[in-house]
């Protein structure tokens, strides 16, 4: 009897520890984050939250000691009153009166949010289903940004790594103690852009321009997702942005300027000439894993009555031009995107041999970026 | 529930004196009591079922990756967890209680408008068999949230789109036809004497909701309406290609939204403010107050919506505008809480199954509410909203307030509805496990809220596992003890347990205490005089 | 206590009731022009009116500030063209008159209709940006492999406010062959 009520205390205390052992690794609280305003955020999160602990311990406290003496078993008889107009003015004016002292400091921070001085770098930000697209105003640079979770990962037939659904192929760069100007926008349904380090989450409607800005004190990698639900690859479009010093952000922007150029200059010569086959089902297959595969799932199978099947019926065993038409220009009124601007010709040649030779397909045709280039110059 | 049998009363009741039986008896009853029962009972179902697609929901949720089900269908699972729960759990459970309770609280022989009454539950099966008849049509159901935001609901979505807002527009219609029935029962068929600063809080406030839902419903029905011609025959309201504007249709939404937010929590200001006094036997604090705050809490519903949309872009005036407004809710909602502590304070309280789940509304509706505060300031509302502290907010204030109030009518009531005293000890039991799994469910999901979790997805960061995994065992003891609730009903309506008297709670007052349990099939043919 | 007649009583309430009902109903729809109408003066969501603004005689360029007005584009999903302008951003004084050219490249072997929509940001900017001459203004119809460059004439009112530093406009361009041979027509605002 006694060991058992023992281990019972042994197993109560361990419950009672655990959060406390917890609060070490895990986070409980708002980040405090890496700008000023994401700090002045925290700040009044926290101010606010105090504010409804107190009125919590307060009321409920009240409630507990009426619960404790005023029950019947200790033998009380009943007040009768039921109104007390002195009272009920007082509880209507000091809660008025806190809040007021809420709305001070919340009124000039969002004054401090809605600053329209100049800024020195400008980026579109653009969602998608399921990715967003940077591309950065005053530069030749832009490039879309992808999880890059592996799906065995998420289906478990590989170990989860560290930074499981918060990684991107390509991250945004952003230069430190620069005010930079995030122009946000859509081009299906609605996204959210939202980095909770910079204290960011703005909507991005389709149509329309939504601008938010942020100061970066420090460099790092700062991690954030899509907050509005947007179908199906919603939990899949992770953002990733890193804070470079401005002296090496130029760096690297002067290089990626560079490199694009580079290759665009590859796409020009790749027109010239010929891909071998296994080089097209190589490049296709990355691509379609990266950008087809959410809908179109890894096995071209689809999904019945939203996304189209590709393995052994539909397009891809159907017109080749046609084929092309649809993965350059989309579709319009349906998920499918154009990837005329996002992918190079090469890799939409690569994709749609990938597409009509895989899962049976076997259509054997080898789709060049010289066909791409012809389509798209409305030579065929 | 099932158990309103005729007795003695129904032999000296002079217009129908007899009473179909059989299935017959339920398909064209026009009996307020039947036709609360039947309200109760379909409720109840709508519950389990919405409950039992929360669990799949929190199933694929008790560890990162995706193991149960796909994205496509957990989206399905969070749209038709929210329809149901909101449309078809707690307001017709509401109606229910209203269709109950209303006439016998006034005096009332029954409901002004019977055979409308019949119409307006009978729809409601049939929008919801059309609702869940949608998840089977190729391309699968609405999967874009309750809350069917275009343009992902319109250009984006499914064919069954044309389903669901068919089903929509039906319970728009059965919700206002129980709301015209109700505005009407109470102006024209109080007893005599029964003014209306007389009236029970209950009758107040589901008054003054009957008025939100005549005002809204006939919104959502022009915004479903408006997504259907969108989407199938070329309209551009939402569609920024043709000249709309997506952000225009959360706007409209929200104008519903938020006023029927309200909709689903007054009628548990009422209930709650039936309970507390008749269990603390003292009168209740503040009545004409209670009335104001309810009046003003409805008013500021219009002028609050957008505070769900901070996020979109919004000239910062008008985000101020909404912040303030929104905050100015806090002072009539504090008065109701202050009211209900101070009509407990200095009574003389016991602590049976209603008292105890209204003990419990208060403190954990109040918690949803300074969570509510914190969610007002709109410069912080940028970190929280989508977030899993929005979904701990609005779970506080919807299911440990509205389901939880609506659990404490039910235990304070069935003793008059069966006429047999519920099993108390099943009661507590159910009372217990139900408070602890709602607040292992409910208060983790503040953490990982703020921790950066958004809601709405079906997979997450490798951070947010064990408070996810604590989550979903909550789901799991919160879902399986609410089948002692079921088993506790159950037992009442086969009649086991100790016989109820008129009045079973000593302190309860009001006209239904002073009719028979169980209350007969008619009831004040001659109205009762209030003194 | 209205025992006497509830009927005839009834039937004037649940008259009054149906009455509010359609015109709820009513009021959804309605909110839709109030919305546009509300944005075009206040400029609420950011859009610019689609229509000639005045050039206005004798008035004043503001040289004491300089703003900067950004553009940004892009062609509708499944619209077969590439859009752009000429230049990324001018910095202008408010009252002065620009010109900016857009040019439009239709990749697809058929004669297409286009219409490009605007965006401001801030919204509040949106007020103050006036177009004299635009391409926005009308469809555009592209021939089958055509290259257009497409003028837009404009200045920014004097009166924009002094905290608006930068601005940026932005522009959708869609594809409405169907809608335009049917006989629809897109605009925002009028």
């Amino acid at each position: 009897m006694k060991t058992r009520r023992t281990s019972l205390l042994a197993g109560l205390l361990a419950l009672v520890a655990t959060p406390v052992a917890w609060a070490n690794d895990l986070q409980l609280n708002m980040t405090q984050g890496s700008t000023d305003m994401s700090q002045h955020v925290y700040g009044l999160h926290m101010l606010v939250f105090y504010i409804c602990v107190v009125i919590g311990v307060l009321v409920f406290g009240t409630m507990f000691v009426s619960i404790f003496r005023h029950r019947k078993s200790r033998g009380v008889t009943p007040a009768k009153f039921h109104d007390n107009v002195k009272v009920e003015i007082a509880w209507t004016v000091i809660p008025f009166l806190i809040l007021v002292a809420m709305a001070v400091p919340a009124t000039i921070t969002l004054f401090e949010m809605d600053d329209t001085d100049d800024s020195d770098l400008t980026v579109v930000v653009t969602g998608s289903q399921w990715r967003w697209h940077y591309s950065y105003l005053d530069h030749d640079v832009e490039f879309q940004s992808i999880l890059a979770t592996q799906n065995e990962q998420i289906y478990g037939r590989l170990p989860k790594t560290e930074n499981y659904l918060s990684e991107v192929d390509r991250p945004l760069v952003i230069p430190t103690d620069t005010k930079v100007r995030f122009l946000i926008t859509s081009e299906d349904v609605i996204h959210s852009w939202w980095v909770p380090e910079f204290a960011i989450k703005k909507d991005a409607n389709p149509g329309y321009i939504n601008e938010v800005w942020t100061r970066v004190n420090e460099p790092g990698i700062y991690r954030g997702v899509c907050a509005e639900l947007c179908g199906q690859g919603h939990a899949f479009m992770p953002i990733v942005v890193i804070a470079k010093e401005p002296a090496e952000f130029q760096e690297w922007i002067n290089a990626e300027e560079e490199r694009l150029a580079a290759e665009r200059a590859e796409e020009e010569r790749l027109l010239s000439m010929n891909m071998s086959m296994d080089q097209l089902m190589e490049t296709g297959r990355n691509i379609y894993l990266a950008q087809c595969a959410a809908c179109h799932q890894p096995n071209g199978q689809g999904i019945p009555g939203v996304f189209p099947r590709l393995a052994g019926e539909g397009v891809s065993v159907g017109d080749r031009t046609q084929h092309i038409d649809i993965v350059v220009n989309g579709v319009s009124g349906t998920a499918m995107q154009s990837f005329q601007n996002s992918l190079s010709m090469s890799e939409i040649a690569a994709v749609i041999t990938y597409e009509r030779n895989a899962w049976g397909n076997d259509t054997g045709d080898a789709v060049q970026p010289a066909d791409i280039h012809n389509f798209i110059q409305g030579n065929q | 529930m099932s158990t309103v049998v005729a007795d003695a009363h129904d032999a000296h009741d002079e217009h129908h004196d007899h009473k179909p039986t059989g299935i017959k008896r339920w398909i064209f009853t026009t009996n307020h009591k039947d036709i609360g029962t039947l309200y109760l009972w379909f409720s109840f179902i709508m519950f389990l079922l919405g409950g039992s697609f929360a669990l799949m929901i929190r199933m694929e949720l008790f560890q990162p990756g995706m193991q149960v089900i796909d994205p496509h269908f957990f989206n399905q699972m969070t749209t038709m967890h929210g329809v149901i729960m909101v449309f078809g759990a707690v307001m017709p459970a509401f109606t229910g209680l209203a269709n109950w309770m209303v006439p016998l609280m006034i005096g009332a022989p029954d409901m002004a408008l019977p055979r409308m009454n019949n119409w307006s539950f009978w729809i409601l099966p049939v929008a919801f068999l059309i609702m869940l008849s949608s998840m089977f049509v190729p391309g699968g159901g609405p999967a874009f949230g309750w809350t069917f935001y275009a343009p992902l609901s319109t250009t984006y979505s499914a064919d069954s789109t044309a389903l669901f807002v068919f089903a929509m527009h039906i319970m728009g219609m059965s919700s206002i036809m129980g709301a015209i029935n109700v505005i009407v029962t109470i102006m024209n068929m109080r007893a005599p004497g029964m003014t209306y600063m007389k009236m029970p809080l209950f009758v107040w406030t589901w008054f003054i909701t009957a008025f939100l839902l005549i005002a809204v419903m006939p919104v959502l029905a022009g915004v479903v309406t408006m997504v259907l011609t969108d989407k199938f025959f070329g309209t551009s309201f939402f569609a920024a290609a043709g000249g709309g504007d997506p952000v225009l249709f959360q706007h409209l939404f929200w104008f519903f939204g938020h006023p029927e937010v309200y909709i689903m929590i007054l009628p548990s200001f009422g209930i709650v403010s039936a309970i507390i006094p008749a269990f603390a036997r003292k009168p209740l604090f503040g009545y004409a107050s209670m009335v104001y705050a309810t009046a003003s809490i409805a008013g500021l519903s219009f002028l609050v919506w957008a505070h769900h949309m901070f996020t979109t872009g919004m000239p910062t005036v008008a985000s101020l505008m909404f912040m303030y407004m929104t905050m100015l809710i806090a002072v009539p909602t504090g008065v109701k809480v202050f009211n209900w502590v101070s009509t407990m304070w200095r009574g003389a309280m016991t602590f049976e199954t209603p008292m105890l789940f209204a003990i419990a509304f208060v403190i954990l509706f109040t918690i949803g509410g300074l969570s509510g505060i914190m969610l007002a300031i709109t410069p912080v509302d940028y970190q929280y909203h989508d977030t899993y502290f929005v979904v701990a907010h609005f779970h506080y204030v919807l299911v440990s307030g509205a389901v939880f109030s609506i659990m404490a009518a039910a235990y304070y009531w069935l003793p008059k509805w069966s006429g047999v005293m519920y099993d108390e000890g099943l009661a507590k039991l159910h009372f217990w496990c139900s408070l602890i799994s709602v607040n292992i469910l409910f208060f983790p999901m503040h953490f990982v809220g703020l921790a950066g979790m958004p809601r709405r997805y079906p997979d997450y960061a490798l951070q947010f596992a064990d408070i996810n995994a604590i989550v979903s065992v909550g789901g799991f003891l919160f879902g399986f003890s609410q089948l002692i609730f079921l088993a506790v009903v159950l037992k009442c309506a086969m009649k086991k347990g100790e016989k109820a008297p008129a009045k079973p709670w000593e302190g309860a007052e009001g006209l239904e205490w002073t009719v028979p349990s169980p209350a007969p099939y008619h009831t004040f043919d001659t109205p009762p005089e209030v003194k | 206590m209205s025992q006497q007649n509830p009927n005839s009583e009834n039937s004037s309430i649940i008259t009054k009731l149906l009455a509010s009902v359609v015109i709820m109903f009513a009021f959804g729809f309605a909110l839709v022009p109030l919305y546009e109408k509300f944005c075009d003066l206040t400029g609420f969501n950011g859009t610019t009116k689609n229509t000639a603004a005045a050039e206005r005689e004798g008035m004043q360029v503001d040289e004491s500030r300089w703003v900067t007005v950004e553009f940004t584009t892009r062609a509708d999903r499944g619209a077969p063209w590439s859009f752009r302008p000429e230049v990324r951003s001018v910095r202008m004084h408010p009252g002065e008159i620009k010109v900016v050219n857009f040019i439009v490249d239709n990749h697809s072997s058929t004669n297409r209709v286009a219409q490009a929509l605007p965006s401001v940001s801030p919204g509040e900017a949106s007020l103050y940006l006036n177009k004299t001459e635009c391409f926005c203004f009308e469809q555009q119809p592209l021939t089958a492999g055509e290259t257009a460059v497409m003028p837009m004439r404009f200045f920014l009112d004097p009166d924009l406010p002094q905290e608006i530093q930068r601005l940026t406009l932005s522009y959708v361009m869609y594809d409405i062959t169907d809608q335009a041979q049917s006989g629809q027509t897109a605009s925002r605002s009028e």
